[in-house]
């Protein structure tokens, strides 16, 4: 094929397709695409055949996943689209459809006779791009070249204006984790990337990794630019010419920014897929009704923090609720974070709404990770601490409600929450949604958008393209303020540790910034790459320092040890000190959140430590809501939380931030609760 | 003329599915994917399904004999034999297959078995129906060519 590093679409790809080689788009176009089309019903798998036949493509069939891998692997440019069906026996469809995603990037298109909402909603998150409902109608396979057409016109773009199309742009996955193997993103990515390592794609490479070019070290700063431009843009718009652009970074190029671009999404991808899979969110979310979703995002964070501090009255939580509601209905991601921050957050308090749907979800659902794609096995355990936490402050309401160690699922609340806060639901959703779309590992995605909302201080969380992820960036703020309940919540997906440039008001929580950076750094099995965060976090807004949540989440996940992680963070906080301030904010939510996550049985104080720190990533996350609580938190001079932040230390902090937060962002309007009435 | 007869005969019988819901509308798209380099794709089609939906049958029968029975696994079958009769335009076969798995979801047991006799039930007259329709138009088309 001589399908230059361009995925073998426009044209090109050869070999026995009726394409010619150098035709960009044959003029018997769509005429011609190479269907591969996999069911383990013989029946379907005929018919399917012939209807695609009958479409004029060139139909391959397999009734196995397995021979279908193998199929797409030893001819890489073979094929243009995929039909899979998701119940198969040797294989879940989805886990198919991970697969081919990160080895090939080639379009999915998943079918089932099942119409569910659930499966849909898994299948789309899974990074399906389409979702048909057996039986299928010819019409509907008329359609499909589509996803070809715009899969290749986004990967044109980029070699297009990079002008060197042999880049490994294509085959990030390959050259990438060989270009990339001492970048700073290392840590993470690396780790996800290795695992594509393990792809046989390496032959792929002949392509692209000819066109090496000199490599770039990507820098936790440079990364945090970077995330805060693909957030801005927003995942799915996000190309390499515009990151380019909004990095402004002298003497890189748009080919550097494409591979990397590549390297981040399989990444984002992985980490939905993981986390998908452990909480399990899609389930849940499907079976949510968006309205819960907006509560989500309103997360119980938020509210509880509310709660806890007592300023808020049920009715404004309730409020806050409410515009949850409203605007997560637009996302259908939010529902999944939703979901978990129900899960995660139940909330004794009768009056707040939330808490009580809350409850009620958390006790049914699974736990849904508040951070997406952050392992926090710790949730269970964090809430309880939180719980604690919340209890000793000042009689939070807050009831964490034991999550499993999902940690992803903590990921979307706290996108939601800060989401909320921060911007109106909607933002939040998008944060939530992109986090949780895009790739439940919200450590990645959480980074980008959480700096961003950090940044601006909570409030700032407008600016953040939050749409695509940084669900839970300013959040952090607010999320110091729950840290104590929160704890679980925080963690994982939200890095609002990192990025919390919002968070600067968060800042004030000082120690909490620290701890969060200290958690993200400390997260010892966290990538090592993220330690560079703690520099960023400090300014850095961006997604990396929710990156080190998530890793440390991630680590969390993998080694199950709360405990240890605890320390890790709780160190790793306390290292850093969040002098930006914008970590403050957020930092101190991603460490507390980040500590509760792992406390999994920790002290209270190093509960609620890690409470913050998950707040701290919840906030960023959520936003929203946390953004108020944030505010407080904020306002409160750093340190309010120190490394360990004991109940009182975080009730005071929470007093103090309310008060100061209650100027800050928030678009939320918490009319019940402004921070600064609550009396410190 | 005899060929004429069978023809109308067919064209009854085909009818009379529809009419009856026996089969619904994807049934005519398999017709339309049928051409002169496949004359007999449909029936192609409805062997391997008649095949393969009688091996999840019996599984399911031999399921029910367990106790406690595996719903899981049942459900997954049925869930395949509600894709394939879909796609066939199995229609009342169809509305068996889902019946059934919603009874078995509510874990009624004994609404559960008499579902599934319903099913087996609904399946045989289907193959019965269609078998002599392609028979006969098996025999036509043959008959045709002469």
């Amino acid at each position: 094929m001589n399908v230059s590093s361009v995925k073998g679409s426009m044209s090109i790809s050869s070999s026995t397709s009726t394409w010619k080689a150098g035709d960009t788009i044959s003029d018997q176009f769509p005429a011609g695409l190479r269907v591969l089309v996999v069911d383990d019903d013989p029946t379907c798998l005929m018919i399917l055949e012939k209807m695609l036949i009958a479409c004029l493509y060139k139909v391959t069939k397999c009734n196995r996943a397995e021979t279908a891998l193998s199929k797409l692997r030893e001819n890489k440019n073979g094929y243009d689209i995929v039909l899979s069906d998701v119940h198969m026996p040797d294989m879940d469809g989805f886990k198919l459809l991970e697969h081919i995603g990160l080895e090939m990037d080639l379009p999915v298109i998943m079918m089932s006779a099942d119409d569910g909402k659930q499966v849909v909603m898994k299948g789309v998150t899974h990074g399906a791009c389409d979702y048909l409902i057996k039986p299928v109608r010819i019409e509907a396979l008329k359609n499909i070249w589509q996803h070809v057409v715009r899969k290749r016109k986004n990967e044109w773009k980029e070699f297009e204006q990079s002008g060197s199309v042999e880049e490994g742009d294509r085959q990030p996955k390959q050259s990438d984790d060989a270009d990339y193997s001492s970048s700073a993103n290392e840590g993470n990515w690396k780790g996800s990337k290795r695992r594509k390592d393990e792809e046989e794609e390496t032959d792929e490479r002949d392509d692209t990794s000819t066109l090496k070019k000199p490599r770039v070290v990507w820098s936790v700063e440079l990364h945090q630019q970077f995330v805060a431009a693909v957030n801005q843009l927003g995942i799915d718009k996000a190309v390499p010419k515009k990151i380019l652009e909004l990095m402004n970074v002298p003497g890189l190029t748009r080919e550097n920014v494409a591979s990397h671009l590549q390297k981040y999404r399989l990444y984002l991808r992985r980490l939905s897929g993981v986390s998908q899979h452990q909480s399990n969110l899609s389930t849940i979310i499907s079976a949510q009704d968006p309205t819960f979703g907006s509560l989500s995002s309103l997360s119980g964070l938020d509210l509880q923090t509310l709660a806890a501090t007592g300023q808020l009255p049920a009715q404004s939580l309730a409020r806050l609720q409410a515009a949850g509601l409203g605007r997560a209905t637009a996302k259908s991601a939010i529902p999944i974070t939703l979901v978990d921050q129900r899960n995660i957050f139940s909330f004794e308090n009768p009056k707040l709404r939330f808490g009580e749907g809350q409850q009620q979800h958390m006790t049914n659902k699974q736990q849904v990770n508040l951070l997406h794609g952050i392992p926090t096995t710790m949730e269970p355990k964090q809430l309880v601490s939180l719980r604690h936490a919340a209890q000793s402050v000042g009689n939070m309401n807050m009831q964490v409600p034991p999550h499993g160690p999902q940690s992803s699922q903590n990921n979307p609340l706290l996108m939601q929450m800060g989401q909320q806060q921060q911007q109106q639901q909607s933002r939040g959703q998008i944060l939530v949604d992109s986090t949780i779309n895009h790739a439940p590992r919200l450590s990645s995605m959480g980074q980008p958008i959480l700096s961003n909302g950090m940044a601006t201080n909570v409030s700032s969380r407008s600016g953040i393209p939050e749409n695509i992820r940084a669900p839970g960036y300013s959040q952090t703020p607010s999320m110091l303020n729950f840290p104590m309940n929160h704890a679980s919540e925080l963690p994982g997906n939200c890095f609002p540790l990192g990025s919390t440039p919002g968070v600067s008001n968060l800042t004030s929580k000082g120690a909490f910034q620290e701890d969060v950076n200290s958690e993200i750094k400390g997260s010892g099995g966290f990538m090592p790459s993220y330690d560079v965060f703690n520099d960023l976090n400090q300014h850095k807004p961006q997604s990396w320092e929710l990156q080190n949540v998530g890793i440390a989440f991630d680590s969390s996940q993998h080694s199950n040890s709360l405990q240890g992680n605890l320390d890790l963070t709780q160190s790793a906080l306390g290292q850093q000190g969040f002098s930006s301030g914008q970590m403050n904010g957020h930092n101190r939510s991603a460490a507390v959140a980040s500590k509760a996550m792992f406390s999994t049985g920790d002290v209270k104080e190093l509960r609620s430590a890690q409470n913050v720190n998950q707040h701290l990533n919840n906030l960023l996350v959520d936003n929203t809501i946390r953004v108020k609580s944030e505010r407080v938190c904020d306002t409160s001079p750093a340190n309010i939380f120190p490394d360990h932040f004991g109940q009182d230390d975080l009730m005071s902090a929470l007093l103090k931030q309310q008060e100061s937060v209650a100027s800050s962002e928030n678009e939320f309007d918490f009319d019940g609760y402004s921070m600064n009435n609550i009396p410190v | 003329m005899e060929s004429k007869h069978v023809h109308e005969q067919i064209a009854a019988m085909r009818q009379s599915f529809f009419n009856e819901e026996v089969l619904n509308e994807n049934f005519s798209q398999l017709e339309q994917l049928e051409g002169k380099d496949n004359p007999n794709f449909v029936e192609e089609v409805f062997t391997m399904y008649l095949r393969d939906s009688i091996a999840f049958l019996e599984t399911i029968e031999e399921a029910m004999k367990t106790i406690p029975i595996d719903s899981i696994k049942m459900d997954s079958i049925l869930h395949q034999l509600k894709g394939s009769s879909a796609s066939v335009g199995a229609n009342k076969v169809l509305k068996e297959v889902n019946k059934t798995r919603q009874v078995l979801g509510k874990g009624n047991l004994e609404r559960t078995k008499a579902s599934i006799l319903e099913l087996r039930k609904e399946y045989d007259s289907f193959k019965a129906k269609l078998e002599p329709y392609f028979q006969l138009k098996q025999a036509n088309s043959v008959a045709q060519e002469k």
